[in-house]
């Protein structure tokens, strides 16, 4: 390759404006009007042929959240949304509705072949792609279009399927744990969600069942203008294991769209939860222009004595983050832990981290934070750790470290921690700096470009959590990364 | 905060808006110019904003409106049994020079104000409000930008205080002790100030006080305003044991320059409910700060340390390690943020705050944060909150010492790596005796 084609390739490729994910499928949909009020909660439910319980829900959901104010604390700041300006629910228009994967749409399968997705089972049944053996709910805008390994999963008697499938086949598992770990008014957010949100996953792992394989979410934000509110619920029966894999993109878009998402997780007596997110939606431009804004509320419920959840993120995109996964460790001897690796680039602004309320006896949890922040980006580290009275032999380790690229970033923490007990002993650190120059130096000197440098410390700062994804899932995150950190260096 | 005029004031809040109300009058008539100035926008701010609650973010575990009730009368003028009383009371450091004030007010019979060492100047507030000397240009000059209700009251309220000057080169040796009693048996309110001017490259100790009889439920409001010079060297000590009904707040602001030293202990065993606000600054480069106490309460008291340090400036280092120890149903608080702003590059920041529960119901709120801008930093946190470590417990038992002494010798050693830090010996000794008083204290 002649020089200067090399200098024009590289020039382009370190550009930070380069999404991969920012294309646009062109798809006819089906949208409520534009805006919200009772009416668009009655159109959503109604789409979905839900019961009169879920209607009555949604609409009081939606009358609290009139009356409630969007949070300011977070250290993020945006121009004021307004939430009549956005599509509430969009689906991808469907003739009939599909039978099997054949029947979907092919542009919405070639969307998800493009983004890496295989919804077809049968390629991986015949070991083209042996290594996706994960059963996968594809939600697109406001609907889930396809969810694999059905069969397979039911033949174990896990039910895996969509959130509105579920509130219509499984109205009971549905009505006795939907909004027991994120309550209604819990949040401004999380309230809306409840009002209008449009999918999202179910997932039921019966007594002492081991999921056979990984199961997965997809997420895909389309339409312009459109929120996304989905819900997702994870239920581990008695000595039920699952791990759970989410992933999110959005097409590259000027105008910034909303993503409010709940997720549920509730872990019986010696159950385990595993769930694993790669977070990438658009983060806008380089000059900050577009991007989603990313409202989320998960968290875990540890209900059962010995149960144990772990949430492990990968925050790479949107232009705003704003997320607490969180584990209530009610059951004695339960466990919780976070795993986070959280890049902001650009103007993108991070505000996240965990919340560990310690309730039951004998319970621990355990915190492992990397936050890297270039361009002119703002990453928050805000996290809490309470034992209450009772928690006895309470335990948390926290580690929070984070990585500055740059001298136009911001790096924060913000802790709280609250030991209620004498019995509990928690623990925390925190650090800030920089890549060091020895290392540099050391990498630069063994030939490595400084792009290619600054990928490598950063993949060892954040090995930690790396290191607790499921396989597929790291390889990809770790690329993801790299890609994250272009244009950071020189 | 428009949202705040909604919540009805308290009563404390009245009792606190209608004394505001009664002094102003007196104080716009008696003061033009700055420190007039001063006073009416604390007033204004006190008269918006009232008293600081659990729903502001710094004083989320300190709620004011619960914890000041009601809001003591101002102290009578002080008498000369009162005057004795305080003398009889007050410690005393030797090899300290003291200047003692009594019931908030200064006791001129029993201080030590003549003979002041070459460079040394100490004025009265008063007196230096009246005369506005040049030293009082600087009153009020660190206060943070964010309103914080107790400064403000004290802006709006302190006549009685001290304002300290050390002409640049001055090496004074001897500590300054300025030793704060009170002694009335009815509550009563008070509110004293303190301004610390070092010029550059002296050298200075200040040590500060606080008691009070037992059994009243008196308040204190006090004030420190702190300026250090380039290359000055300064040394800070403060000892909070007020009664165990009292309540103590304290606001300490600190502004340093380049290459100076300075360091400061805190000791506080006293006080139902305590809260020291400490403001730091850094304003020039390579200076060095460290920022060190030793918390023992028990019962229901509550002690709270707040620090915000602002690395304005490069290459300065801050260190902080602050020790608690909460028996009881006690309560500790400690939050403190180190600011880096985007041009204090090599800044190295180090913040440690270590809790050590011995009641099973005791509580420790820990918030250390970091606001980091710039990128060629080395800072960190660490916060611990547990009970004591029952092998080391074993260890010492298995060697023949009892039980109730061991976890003694544990706690010592606990806070004595805090306490270790004050530079001068007859302090750092004085210091560990009284830690010890505690411990004896709450084992009988």
């Amino acid at each position: 390759m002649p020089a200067v084609q090399e200098t024009v390739d590289l020039a382009r490729s370190i550009d930070v404006d380069q999404y991969k994910y920012g294309f646009v499928t062109d798809i006819e949909s089906e949208k409520a009007p534009k805006g919200l009020d009772e009416s668009t909660v009655r159109y959503i439910s109604a789409q979905k042929n839900e019961p009169d319980w879920m209607l009555q829900w949604r609409l009081d959901a939606f009358r609290r959240w009139q009356t409630m104010e969007e949070p300011t604390w977070a250290r993020v700041s945006y121009p004021k949304i307004d939430f009549q300006d956005y599509y509430y629910y969009a689906a991808p228009k469907q003739k009939v509705a599909p039978k099997s994967l054949d029947e979907i749409d092919p542009e919405i399968l070639a969307t998800y072949e493009k983004l890496g997705i295989p919804l077809r089972e049968r390629e991986a049944l015949l070991g083209i792609q042996p290594s996706s053996r994960v059963a996968v709910d594809a939600v697109f805008d406001s609907v889930s279009v396809a969810t694999t390994f059905k069969a397979e999963l039911a033949k174990a008697g896990v039910i895996f399927c969509s959130i509105s499938e579920a509130i219509r086949e499984h109205s009971d598992l549905v009505r006795q744990y939907l909004g027991s770990v994120v309550p209604v008014s819990d949040n401004f957010y999380a309230t809306l969600n409840t009002a209008v949100f449009s999918d999202g996953s179910f997932v039921y792992i019966p007594k002492g069942v081991r999921c056979p394989m990984e199961l997965s979410t997809y997420f895909r934000i389309n339409e312009r203008n459109t929120g996304q509110f989905e819900r997702t619920l994870i239920i581990a029966d008695e000595g039920a294991y699952v791990s759970y894999l989410e992933g999110c993109t959005a097409p590259q878009r000027d105008e910034n769209q909303l993503h409010a998402a709940v997720v549920e997780l509730v872990a019986l007596k010696d159950a385990e939860i595993k769930y694993s997110t790669v977070q990438n939606w658009y983060p806008g431009d380089k000059d900050g222009k577009g991007g989603i804004y990313n409202f989320v509320t998960k968290r875990g419920d540890c209900r059962g004595d010995n149960s144990k959840i772990s949430w492990t993120q990968v925050e790479t995109g949107s232009a705003i983050t704003w997320k607490y996964p969180s584990c209530i460790l009610r059951g004695d001897n339960s466990q919780g832990e976070f795993y986070s690796i959280a890049i902001s680039n650009g103007y993108q602004q991070v505000d996240s981290g965990t919340k560990m309320i310690h309730l039951g006896k004998n319970t621990s949890s355990r915190i492992i934070s990397k936050g890297i922040a270039a361009g002119r980006s703002e990453n928050t580290y805000r996290g809490q750790v309470t034992a209450h009275r009772r928690a006895t032999n309470a335990r948390n380790f926290t580690n929070c470290d984070s990585l500055l690229i740059g001298d136009k970033c911001g790096a924060h923490t913000v802790p709280y921690i609250e030991a209620k007990t004498a019995s509990a002993v928690f623990e925390h650190e925190a650090t800030t700096s920089k890549i060091s120059e020895d290392q540099m130096f050391y990498c630069l000197q063994r030939g490595l470009s400084s792009e290619e440098a600054v990928a490598l410390i950063v993949n060892g700062f954040v090995k930690d959590v790396l290191q607790q994804l499921p396989m597929e899932f790291a390889v990809e995150a770790q690329k993801l990364i790299s890609v994250s950190l272009e244009g950071s260096v020189g | 905060m428009n949202v705040q005029n909604q919540i009805p004031r308290t009563g404390a809040e009245q009792a606190l808006l209608a004394l505001l109300d009664q002094r102003s009058g007196a104080d716009d008539a008696a003061l033009a110019g700055r420190m007039g100035e001063l006073r009416r926008a604390a007033r204004d701010a006190f008269a918006a904003n009232g008293l600081p609650h659990r729903r502001v973010e710094e004083w989320k575990y300190t709620d004011l409106r619960a914890i000041l009730r009601s809001s003591a009368p101002l102290a009578a003028p002080l008498d000369a049994a009162a005057e004795a009383e305080g003398q009889f009371r007050a410690v005393t450091f030797p090899g300290a020079r003291r200047i003692l004030f009594v019931n908030g007010q200064l006791s001129r019979a029993h201080s030590d104000l003549a003979g002041l060492e070459p460079g040394l100047t100490v004025v009265p507030l008063a007196s230096a409000l009246a005369g506005g000397q040049g030293a009082v240009e600087k009153l009020g000059t660190l206060a943070p930008q964010r309103y914080d209700g107790v400064l403000a009251l004290n802006t709006a309220l302190a006549e009685e205080g001290l304002v300290i000057r050390v002409e640049a080169g001055a090496q004074i040796t001897r500590p300054l002790h300025v030793a704060h009693v009170f002694t009335l048996d009815a509550p009563a309110a008070t509110f004293t100030r303190r301004l610390l001017d070092v010029g550059a490259d002296a050298r200075f100790t200040l040590v500060e006080s606080f008691q009070g009889r037992d059994g009243v439920a008196y308040q204190v409001n006090d004030a420190l305003e702190l300026f250090v010079a380039d290359g000055a060297h300064l040394d800070h000590v403060r000892i909070q044991e007020d009664s165990a009904e009292a309540l103590h707040f304290a606001s300490l602001m600190a502004e340093t320059g380049h290459k100076t030293q300075f360091h400061s202990f805190a000791l506080t065993t006293g006080a139902l409910a305590s809260r020291v606000s400490l403001y730091g600054r850094f304003a020039g480069t390579h200076a060095h700060v460290g920022l060190r106490g030793a918390t023992l309460v028990k019962g229901r008291q509550h002690a709270d340390m707040t620090l915000l340090l602002d690395h304005a400036v490069a290459h300065c280092e801050s260190r902080e390690l602050f020790k608690t120890v909460l028996a009881d149903e006690a309560r500790g608080v400690f939050q403190g943020k180190i600011v880096v702003r985007p041009d204090a590059q090599k800044t190295d920041g180090r913040m440690m705050s270590r809790a050590l529960l011995l009641g099973e119901t005791a509580e420790m709120d820990n918030k250390p944060e970091l606001e980091i801008f710039a990128d060629d930093v080395q800072c960190g946190h660490g916060a611990t909150a547990g009970e004591l470590d029952a092998d080391l417990l074993f260890y010492l038992k298995a060697r023949g010492i009892p039980a109730k002494e061991a976890e003694g010798l544990l706690i010592q050693a606990f806070v004595g790596e805090a306490i270790e830090f004050v530079e001068e010996d007859g302090l750092r000794e004085a210091i560990i005796a009284r830690a010890e008083a505690w411990l004896k204290a709450r084992a009988i």
